[in-house]
């Protein structure tokens, strides 16, 4: 199975766990198998059915926006790694 | 929620804010959290991304800052606890803008700096339902 690195923020929704094993042949199956696991994450990573934009995902050092997105293909053995863009301002 | 800092770091936070003045500053806070007590070890000074004609209202950091300094907290034994960063002439209060971009068990704090001199601090915890921020108690030890 694939595992996706869960950020420190977020892992209060996995029991304080880093990594999950997720099933799924593209980056997106992995992601649904990932909330259906741990439904609290669902809010903070998807807006309806996209990732929130300040939500990236990661296979090795490659952002999935610049391969195909959640339709990305994956291997069994794949590291995904979700990381958030961290952004603020005044207004 | 309480929130620790010591002075020390709170010093450092004030001097990067009223140096990047009239920009927006900011870095990760790294630290532990024990039940309703995060406290805060560590700043880490990060560059604001941002469009530099953007930077006096955004601030911004590539994810390969968090992949990278989030692996350096696990290697020292410590947890990515927050980020801070500053509204320059602002009140230190969530912005809109803050909130669509926010995490929830992650600390904000906020420094307001007016006039290029740092007169607030504030710690906030975006609510679960990501509608708004709940203010925490922030003590400066």
């Amino acid at each position: 199975m694939a595992k996706v690195r869960i950020p420190t923020p977020l892992r209060a929704f996995t029991e304080g766990a880093a990594n999950i094993d997720v099933a799924g042949a593209t980056v997106g199956e992995a992601l649904v198998n990932l909330v259906d696991q741990h439904p609290e994450l669902r809010d903070h990573l998807f807006n309806d059915d996209e990732l929130r934009s300040f939500v990236n995902v990661f296979i090795g050092d490659e952002d999935i926006r610049f391969l195909q997105g959640l339709d990305t293909e994956i291997a069994a053995d794949e590291s995904l790694r979700i990381i958030p863009s961290i952004a603020g301002g005044r207004r | 929620m309480r929130v620790t800092l010591s002075r020390a770091l709170q010093e450092r936070i004030f001097e990067q804010m009223e140096a990047t003045y009239p920009n927006e500053g900011g870095g990760f806070l790294l630290g532990q959290v024990d039940a309703d007590l995060v406290t805060i070890v560590d700043i880490i000074q990060v560059e604001n991304v941002f469009a530099v004609e953007e930077q006096h209202h955004r601030y911004a950091m590539t994810p390969q800052d968090w992949m990278r300094l989030e692996d350096e907290a696990d290697e020292r034994g410590l947890s990515l606890v927050g980020y801070y960063h500053s509204h320059p002439d602002s009140p230190a209060i969530p912005s809109e803008y803050d909130r669509e971009h926010a995490l929830p068990n992650f600390v904000y704090i906020i420094t307001s700096v007016m006039m290029a001199r740092a007169d607030d601090m504030r710690a906030w915890l975006l609510r679960f339902d990501r509608g708004s921020f709940d203010g925490a108690a922030l003590q400066i030890s």
